[in-house]
Formats: structure tokens, C-alpha cells, sequence
């Protein structure tokens, strides 16, 4: 038994995504994911599924699918996008249920840049160094969505749900962030004081220029105080690299694992979730925080987002 | 000799350990030491440790540890008695000498094909640190006569297997990318394997060795 979908429609950077290919940096590469790698878990978690199963990841492009064979139960979450269902139009965060002949459509709302779209049942894609998720730059793994392809859900499952689009909760530690904490570093030896100071001081925007490998940045340029002759070293998700015309760009899923640029602050990870949901134009600030607050912090966002997430399954 | 180490915080997960900051054989030799080291005796909450060359970044749970006390944990592995660090497993990989570059590079460096071919394969290679792509494994030792810096502009679509030369390393590819260095062959050895046991034939610190072989 195997529910079929065709895609009516899915725009650029539309693909499969899983919980990632995590310790494999020192072999070049990344851990891809989902973007929202909190909003993924929620659409699982929230049809029983394990946190990190594969799901569609759903970029400003949009995606229509059509349900030609079968029926399954999906959870959408991740940004405030819109979701029209068998003539039903409504937010995402929703469990409902797919069934032939009807339409769902996915397309961004108020806020939010990357939404999830997970099935109750197991999404064919294929594997690459055991994980499903997309590695943007070869396409390997379980692949980008192209328009006239199909995508078949295995062993797909109903799910119970109160209502036919029964809403998840939303709270505001899953929104975009506007003050987003950063530790200094690892080389802000190549900035001067003034530099660092417009780093914290500035607003800046995400520009358009934006993929899963990172974001450049609208704001003040801060080109490097010293010749750029560092080896390459080893790069995190969240690093805030600047190149050589002082343009900042934030690493995201897909970044290379060195580089030679150097990193004026690192995002934390703790924070990079709601970071990604920042659209295009939208602005928000750097805050420079110590590592031990930045350890504080992660265990407290860690602790809201475990109860959230376990309180999910049971939610429908 | 190396100097103590710098301890760069990352984020709320990492730390970057920095022996110096310029390429030298003694910093990427105490790099791969306290990978080994680490490798060896890792701590509770460890999540990786990526090297590169003038240092490691040492990737932890900050639910289960925090960077002092991370820091602590390398520290201790830094004052142990600094034996040789473990010389790295031989590999092999086959070469075809077909390469579109191989003649430019002749002309570039001097040479003939024959004596390109001769030089590479002379090689005492080093696994120095992987980065640009998945696999992509950048071998330091490539002998002097062949060094030659990037092309101006990179070439699109260079297949995987390709054995490209630039600014004195050689990199084996893994996928098809675009790259600026001078591609002198193909290999028809496996570097990346994505669903064998051990996926990449090389962890950094491993010595390599060319083999030429015809098609």
C-alpha cells in the first residue's frame, strides 16, 4: 500500500529533508537538515513519527501537491504559511489528512521562510551516507522537488485528528528572532574595536541573496583589518564570515566545513532555528553574549522546546 | 617546537584550538596529535573534532559539558607525554594520466608530459584536511616543479574522479564540481563511498601514494 502524490508544483529549493548526516565534518561533510531543524521534529513528533524522519521542506517558492493513489495523514509546521486543502484554506501547524483527489498547497503567509511537511509513513527518497537529507549543492540524497514528479509515501497511516485541519500550537520560541545572540569570534582578531562595535550596534537584513548554504547580509560593510593570507580552518553552522569586500554572510545546513575567511561571531545554535525563519528584507540585530551565557542559553531553549515537543503527539 | 595552544570559543558548542597561525609541518603535526589524542579519550558530551591545518575544532553538547570544562579535558590531553603522532595508513590510488590540463601544465611548468607524470607520481602526499565538498580531500606534498597557482577562471562540471593540481596539493574528487585547478588525469579508485562501511577511504593524516594504471 503506497500513497501516491504528484507534484503540481514545488518552486526552487523545495526538497527532502531528515534529521542530517551529523559528525561527518571532518570528512567535508556538512550536516544539511532541515533549516527550522525545530519546526521538522514538531511536523514528526506530531504524527508519532520519530523526530528526525524525512519530510518535505517547503522554501518561499511554494509547493502544490496532488494525491493521486492512497490516502496518509501529514503535519505541516515551520512559519506562518499558508495551507489550502481540498478547497480548504487555513495556517500551517495543522494535522490533517490527504486523500485522492485532493489538493494541498503550501504557500508563505505573514511570516516565516522554510515550513515542513511531514506524512505519516515513510517517504521514499533515496539515501545518501545514511541520511535522506538534501544536499543542495550535488543533489544527493533524497533530492530536490521538481515540478511533474511524483512522491510516494510507504506504508502510509490515518492518523486521528479532532478536526479536519486540527491545529498544532505555535509558540513564540519556534517565531523569527529580531536580536539574535552570537558569541565574538573565533576570528575577530582580523576586526577592529569600531568594526566589532557596528557588528552589535548595526540593523541588518537578510538579502535576497539566500540558499541553504547560507545568507549574505544587508549592513555595514566591515572589511577585514589585516591581508587575508589565514589557512583554511574549520567552519560551524552560524559562522558569520566576511569576505574580502567586507560583506558578513551567515553559514546555514548546507555551509562547506573549512574555509579561509575569517568569522567575525558564530551564531548560536541555539538561536539559528529562528534565525532561518527571517525572510528576505527583514531586519533584526546581533547580540554579543560570553560562552557561558551562551551555554545558559542553549539549555534553556533546549528545556521550552523538549516539553513542547513531547506534549505534540499528544495534542491532536 | 609549537607554542600552547589558543582556546577560541564557538558558539555555545565548540571550541576552536589553534596551535599557530601559519601552515608549518610542527602545528598540523600537534593538530593531528590531539585528534588522536581525543579520538582516543573523548569526553562526556563530545560531538566531533574537525581538523584542519593550524588547528581543531572540538564540537561538544553544551547540555552535558560547557567550553572550561572542555577546555580542562584538552588541556590534560595537551600535558601528556608527546609521543610521535601515529604516522597514518598508507593508501594507494590509481591514477589514468588523461587529464585535459596535463599538456599545460607541461608547457607551465617546463616539462614534459612524461616528466609530469613522473613528478606526481614522485609525490610523498599527506592528508591535510578535507573542505570545498563532501570527500574532497586536500593532499599537501606536491613536489615543487608541478606547483602552479589556480587557473584564472573555474571550469563547470569537472567529473568525480578527477585528479586536479593546484597551489602545491592534489585533491582526488568526489563529485561533479566546478573547480579552478588543473585536472592531469582521473582515478578509478574509490575515494567516497557512500554506502560501503568506511565511506571515505582517507582520515586526515593519512599518506598517500600514486599508482599509474592505462584506462
Amino acid at each position: 500500500m503506497t500513497a501516491r502524490l504528484q507534484i503540481r508544483f514545488a518552486g526552487p529549493h523545495v526538497s527532502v529533508q531528515d534529521g542530517g548526516r551529523p559528525g561527518l565534518a571532518r570528512f567535508g561533510v556538512p550536516q544539511s537538515g532541515p533549516m527550522d531543524r525545530t519546526a521538522l521534529a514538531a511536523a514528526n513528533l506530531a504524527l508519532g513519527n520519530p523526530a528526525g524522519a524525512a519530510c518535505i521542506e517547503v522554501s518561499l517558492g511554494g509547493l502544490t501537491l496532488e494525491c493521486r493513489e492512497g490516502q496518509v495523514s501529514f503535519a505541516i509546521a515551520g512559519g506562518g504559511f499558508i495551507v489550502e486543502h481540498a478547497g480548504r484554506k487555513s495556517g500551517a501547524w495543522q494535522v490533517a489528512t490527504l486523500r485522492a483527489g485532493e489538493i494541498l498547497t503550501l504557500r508563505p503567509g505573514p511570516w516565516g521562510a522554510w515550513c515542513y511537511l511531514a506524512f505519516a509513513g515513510d517517504l521514499q527518497a533515496p539515501t545518501w551516507l545514511n541520511s535522506r537529507a538534501t544536499h543542495s549543492q550535488s543533489g544527493f540524497g533524497g533530492g530536490k522537488l521538481t515540478t511533474g514528479g511524483t512522491v510516494d509515501i510507504a506504508a502510509p497511516r490515518l492518523v486521528p485528528h479532532l478536526a479536519p485541519d486540527a491545529p498544532l500550537p505555535c509558540p513564540p520560541f519556534v517565531r523569527p528572532l529580531r536580536e539574535i545572540r552570537a558569541t565574538l569570534g573565533p576570528q575577530d582578531r582580523f576586526f577592529t574595536p569600531d568594526q566589532i562595535a557596528a557588528l552589535e550596534g548595526a540593523v541588518w537584513r537578510m538579502s535576497g541573496a539566500y540558499d541553504r548554504m547560507g545568507v549574505r547580509l544587508s549592513g555595514p560593510k566591515l572589511p577585514p583589518d589585516a591581508p587575508l593570507d589565514m589557512p583554511s580552518e574549520p567552519v560551524a553552522r552560524g559562522s558569520v564570515q566576511v569576505a574580502g569586500d567586507g560583506v558578513a554572510t551567515v553559514l546555514l545546513a548546507d555551509h562547506q566545513t573549512t574555509g579561509g575567511y575569517p568569522k567575525i561571531a558564530t551564531v548560536l545554535d541555539a538561536d539559528l532555528d529562528r534565525f532561518a525563519q527571517l525572510r528576505p528584507g527583514e531586519a533584526f540585530q546581533f547580540r554579543l553574549v560570553s560562552p557561558a551565557e551562551a551555554v545558559a542559553h542553549a539549555r534553556l531553549m533546549a528545556r521550552l522546546r523538549t516539553t513542547w515537543l513531547a506534549s505534540l503527539g499528544r495534542q491532536r | 617546537m609549537t607554542q600552547a595552544p589558543l582556546f577560541r570559543p564557538v558558539a555555545e558548542h565548540g571550541l576552536l584550538v589553534e596551535f599557530g597561525d601559519r601552515l608549518e609541518e610542527a602545528t598540523h603535526a600537534a593538530v593531528l596529535r590531539l585528534d588522536q589524542a581525543l579520538a582516543a579519550d573523548p569526553f562526556p558530551g563530545f560531538a566531533e573534532a574537525i581538523p584542519a591545518y593550524v588547528n581543531l575544532l572540538v564540537r561538544f553538547d553544551p547540555l552535558v559539558t560547557d567550553h572550561v570544562r572542555v577546555a580542562a579535558h584538552l588541556q590534560a590531553l595537551l600535558r601528556q607525554p608527546a609521543g610521535a603522532a601515529q604516522a597514518g595508513a598508507l593508501r594507494t590510488v590509481d591514477v589514468v594520466y588523461d587529464g585535459p590540463d596535463l599538456a599545460e601544465v607541461a608547457a607551465l611548468s617546463g616539462l614534459t608530459t612524461g616528466q609530469v607524470i613522473a613528478t606526481h607520481l614522485s609525490g610523498a602526499y599527506r592528508v591535510a584536511l578535507y573542505g570545498f565538498a563532501p570527500g574532497y580531500a586536500y593532499l599537501s606534498g606536491l613536489p615543487d616543479p608541478i606547483r602552479l597557482p589556480r587557473k584564472e577562471a573555474a571550469i563547470r562540471g569537472v567529473p568525480a574522479g578527477s585528479v586536479i593540481i593546484a597551489a602545491g596539493q592534489c585533491i582526488v574528487t568526489t563529485l561533479t564540481m566546478p573547480t579552478g585547478w588543473w585536472i592531469i588525469g582521473h582515478s578509478p579508485t574509490p575515494i567516497l563511498d557512500p554506502n560501503g562501511p568506511r565511506p571515505f577511504l582517507f582520515d586526515v593524516g593519512d599518506r598517500v601514494q600514486f599508482r599509474q594504471v592505462t584506462a
